[in-house]
Order: structure tokens, then sequence, then C-alpha cells
């Protein structure tokens, strides 16, 4: 155990030490992301001003404070994509990184743990003048900021699982975008990055609800924008808990017949 | 005996191909009934490596050298037998023999190419769990050996190939592995560079008696490095003994140079000449008839000096790969 702390913090040492190379590349980066969620929210403010003031619960300010949350959240859901897991494979960086005692994840988990350092650094002024100019209503229990910092990590992990079980796949195929795509776009609907769950038809949320994606965006906004009660808190961190237990296995079971099928092409 | 190194045992890796013919035609053909071949990658090989052995793996492009040493070091599964290095079966990839094996590929790198090769360093400390002293004194070594005490402290990005390669080589050595699988650790590099890795390699064997099978087609590595050679071709092995053995069975003429004291004369009689010019001639000479035709150039001719040489290493292995392709 005490190998894999040491092992990580080096690593997270290292992101660090390389994004702060690439300062600028990631301002710019960051600011690129701000656009998404400055859209959605122009449309839903809009939207609730429209129909007297709010939409689906959520008032102008609520959804200020839920898009800017937002911007947090998905700096926290950066993950290794199954491109990467693609790019690693096509280009023998697997066969260098098989050659250590250690799972491949425990890196990729590690390093981006790291990049998120910088990234929050970096969002900080980002996230000041959204909120000067779109004045969010943010009026959190203690409870909810301690779970949401709990939750933006173990959204981390939750996204962390589903694509690496999605990377996988590419001991198989080689090449795996087709199946990220469509990944991607059942996340965009099914975890609350387009629009709060809230907004969406019951029978949507009745499926998110048995899904990872929610666990990855809606619950760790909500948890701190929302009003949820702390049974609906601890609830959303057992999903997490249980989408985490659930991905480990999944990337093990697969991990272990896929290895046996690897190639270790173009090197 | 100390049980051997590495083991290995009518190892065989196939793959299976997809092939079809050029064109729309066959693509779309392709889509509903595949086809394919079975390529016998490596085909029943066995040797063993002693402990502290330094073995070179010799074949042409497609031999199957690689893919053995992949086999070898846990990355591809053998389609049968089970090899055996330090007591482990490489393919269950266990922690504990990862640790003590390394894989150095002359195209591959394990740096970060952003930072110094120091932070480099240190990842691979903490990715094997190497403690601190030791770590600390191994790298300070090998910084020293390999003479880059400035160069660590630059930007991969910023170093040249050969200055790559030395870090690569010690951040694939810093956990002090006792079976060192390199494949093609100097390609690329000028001759300098290539001595330098050398020389690094063979300390490093010295001071540690790690195992080492290379891969290389420098012969300059080869003759530096290794007493015994196996060869591949075709996935099958070709030979396994002394480089010496290797020469003699397969080279069966020597080279003779004569320098003369009165700078001409005639050499036809004694062989094939393959050279003569300003006072000197290089004669090819079975093998065989070498002692009794420097003995005759020596009594008939005014000589200054004679050398009797074996032909370069890069033509033996030539032939030994003509040799045994035309039997097959």
């Amino acid at each position: 155990m005490k190998r894999y702390i040491d092992f990580y913090l080096t690593s997270m040492k290292i992101a660090i030490l390389e994004q702060i190379q690439y300062r600028a590349q990631n301002y710019f980066y960051l600011v690129g992301v701000v656009v998404e969620p400055t859209i959605y929210l122009v449309v839903w403010s809009t939207i609730a001003n429209q129909q007297g003031g709010s939409v689906g619960g959520y008032t102008a300010g609520g959804l200020a404070a839920y898009y800017i949350v937002w911007t947090l959240v998905r700096q926290m859901n950066v993950v290794f994509t199954p491109y990467g897991w693609e790019n690693r494979i096509q280009h023998g960086r697997l066969s260098m990184e098989l050659m250590r005692p250690m799972h491949p994840i425990h890196t990729d988990v590690s390093y981006f743990a790291g990049w998120k350092m910088v990234m929050i650094v970096f969002w900080f002024p980002l996230a000041a003048i959204l909120t000067l100019i779109f004045k969010p209503t943010l009026n959190p229990t203690w409870l909810q900021i301690i779970v949401f910092f709990i939750a933006i990590w173990g959204a981390y992990l939750v996204r962390t699982m589903i694509f690496a079980v999605l990377g996988l796949i590419t001991l198989w195929t080689t090449r795996v975008s087709a199946i990220f795509e469509l990944s991607f776009a059942l996340e965009m609907v099914l975890s609350g990055r387009f629009v709060p769950m809230t907004l969406m038809p019951a029978w949507v949320q009745h499926i998110a609800y048995y899904l990872p994606f929610q666990w990855t965006f809606y619950f760790p906004i909500n948890a701190l924008v929302g009003q949820p009660t702390p049974n609906q808190l601890f609830t959303g961190l057992g999903m997490q808990l249980f989408w985490i237990l659930i991905g480990l296995g999944l990337v093990n079971l697969i991990w272990h017949f896929g290895i046996r099928r690897f190639s270790s092409v173009g090197n | 005996m100390p049980n051997p190194a590495i083991t290995v045992n009518l190892l065989s890796k196939h793959y299976k191909v997809p092939v079809r013919e050029a064109g729309l035609k066959a693509a779309t053909k392709s889509l509903f009934r595949r086809k394919y071949n079975s390529v016998k990658a490596v085909d029943n090989i066995s040797f063993t490596i002693q402990p502290g052995e330094v073995v070179g793996f010799l074949g042409p492009n497609g031999a199957g050298k690689t893919t053995t040493l992949k086999m070898l070091s846990g990355l591809l599964f053998p389609t049968s037998g089970i090899p055996d290095v330090l007591g482990f079966q490489p393919s269950r990839r266990q922690a504990d023999f990862l640790r003590q094996i390394t894989l150095v590929m002359g195209n591959r790198s394990q740096m970060s190419w952003d930072l110094p090769a120091l932070d480099s360093f240190e990842l691979q400390r903490a990715i094997y769990g190497v403690p601190s002293p030791d770590f600390l004194r191994t790298r300070d070594e090998f910084i020293e050996l390999l003479d880059v005490k400035e160069l660590v402290k630059k930007p991969v990005r910023n170093l040249s190939l050969g200055e790559r390669m030395k870090m690569e080589i010690i951040v694939a050595l810093l956990h002090r592995p006792k079976v060192l699988f390199l494949d093609e650790p100097t390609i690329g590099l000028d001759v300098t560079m290539q001595r330098r890795i050398r020389q690094f390699v063979e300390e490093y064997n010295r001071r540690y008696g790690a195992t080492v099978l290379l891969t290389s087609h420098y012969m300059a590595d080869v003759e530096a490095l290794c007493k015994r050679v196996i060869v591949i071709h075709n996935g099958k092995l070709l030979f396994d003994g002394d480089l010496s053995t290797l020469v003699d069975r397969f080279s069966a003429f020597k080279t003779i140079g004569v320098t003369l004291a009165n700078g001409f004369g005639s050499f036809s009689q004694y062989g094939e000449v393959l050279n003569q010019e300003a006072g000197h001639v290089t004669l090819r000479i079975p093998r065989e008839k070498t002692p009794e035709v420097t003995a005759r150039i020596l009594a008939e001719q005014q000589v200054d000096d004679l050398t009797v040489e074996d032909p370069p290493i890069e033509d033996v292995i030539e032939k030994v790969f003509a040799q045994k392709s035309a039997e097959v």
C-alpha cells in the first residue's frame, strides 16, 4: 500500500510538472471548456426568464450555479479516454507499460489526478469571471460541501472505469472510436452534462438512475447546488462506489482475457 | 551448476493474419468471407541461458527475434511451450517477475518528453518501489558510467538520439534487473555512441552478474559483448553456440593480408586475390589450406608483414542465412 501511495504522489507530481510546461495551452483549453456550459446556461436562463423565472425547479441563479459548478466537475471528469487506449496500443506504448510491475490503470488515474491540480488552479479565475457575469445562487450546507468534494473524486473514478472498459476493447479491435462516440452521446443525454436531469422526461430520469453516467455529472453538481436530502447525498455516494466496483470488476475481467489476445502491434 | 536464468522449450508463436487481394471487389468480398494466413513467427525453438551469460540473438528482419523477446518478457502469450525466466512463467506477468527483468527496445521510449530525465528516473523509482538510498546510489553510478551529469537536467526533447538512448538505458536499469532483454539498443546511433552503450552493458553485466539476451543488426555489438550466439531464421533456430564456432562452421575461407618488402609479386597461385595495391595483397584462402599457404608465402615471397583473419562476422551471418534458407 505504501508503495502505491508513493507511486501515486510521484506520478501526480510528474503530471503537475508536465502541465506547468504547457500552461498557455491548458489555459486556452480551459477557456474552450467554459464555452460549452456558457451556451447551455444562456439558453436555459432565457427559457427560465420566459417561463416566469424558473424552469424544472431551477431559477436563473440556480442554473448559473449549476453550470459554473459544471465547469469544475467537467475538469474532474477528464480521464484517460478510449482514444488514449487506442493510441497507446497502436503506437506500442502499452508494451512498455506492461513491463511495469503494476496495472497501467494506476498510471492513468494518478497522472490525471495530478493534471487536475493544475487545472483547478487555472479554473478559479474563470469561475470568478463567470460568477460576476451570471450571479449564481448557491447556499450549500456543510454536509453538501463535504459530499461534493468526495463526489467529484468519485465521479472521476466512475468515469475512469467507464472509459477504461471501453478502451480495453481495443485489445480486440485495435480501433474503438465508434463505440466511444456512442457512449459519449449517451453520456450527453443521461449524465446531466447537457441539462440538469430534472429537466429531462421522467422515463429518461428513471433509466439514467440505473446507469453510471448521472453519477459522474449530475450527482456531484446537484450535491452542491441543489437541495438534496442527506439520504439522497449518501445514496449518491453509495451509487458511485457501486459503479466504481462494477467498473473495477469489468476492467479486471476484460483485462484478463484481452491481454492474452494482445499482439503488441506497432513495435 | 545453478538453475538456468532462461529456459525455452519448444516455444512457438503463431499469428492468424487476415489476407485479401487489392481492390474494392476483394475488400467487399472480405466483409463476408475473410481469409486468414497462419504465420509461424516462432516455431518450436529451445535453448537455455545460464545466469550472467550475455547471448547474442541474431536473425534477419522478421526472423522472430523480437517476438521471442516479447514472449520471454511476458508481453505475448506463446501459442505453445512455456518459457521459464528466473523461475517465473513470463505470461503470468507477476509483479515479482517484472521487477527482476527489463526490456529495452531501441525504438521505444519510457521517458517523459517534456521533463528532464531526472524526473523520469524518479518516477521509475516509485514504479519499482526502489528504496531511495539504493535508487540514488544506482542513479549516480549510472550517470557517472555514461557521463551524462549535465544531460540529465535537460528536457528529454532537447537531447540527441544517442543522448536519449543513454537515458533510456539508465531508466530501464534503475531497478537493477537480473535479466536484460535488449532489442536493438544501439539502432540509429553513431559508432561512438554505440561503443558507449556497449561498454555500459558490459560493465552492468560484470558488476551485477546480469543475464543479457541481445538482438542487434550491428555485429560490433555482438562481437564485443557476446561469446555465445543464437541464430534464428523464419522462426526456427539455426545455430546455438560460441561465436567462434559459428565462424568456423560457416566460414569456409580465411583472409590473408600480405605487406610486401619489395612492393610487388605474383600471388594468384596461392588463392583468390581480392585486392592488390601499393605493396599490399589480400587473398581469400580455403580455411583448411591456410597453414600451408601461409608457410609457402613466407618461404617464397619477401614479406614485411602477414595477417590471417576470419571474414567479417556480417559475411558469416549472411552465409548462415543463405545456406539455411537454401536447405529449407
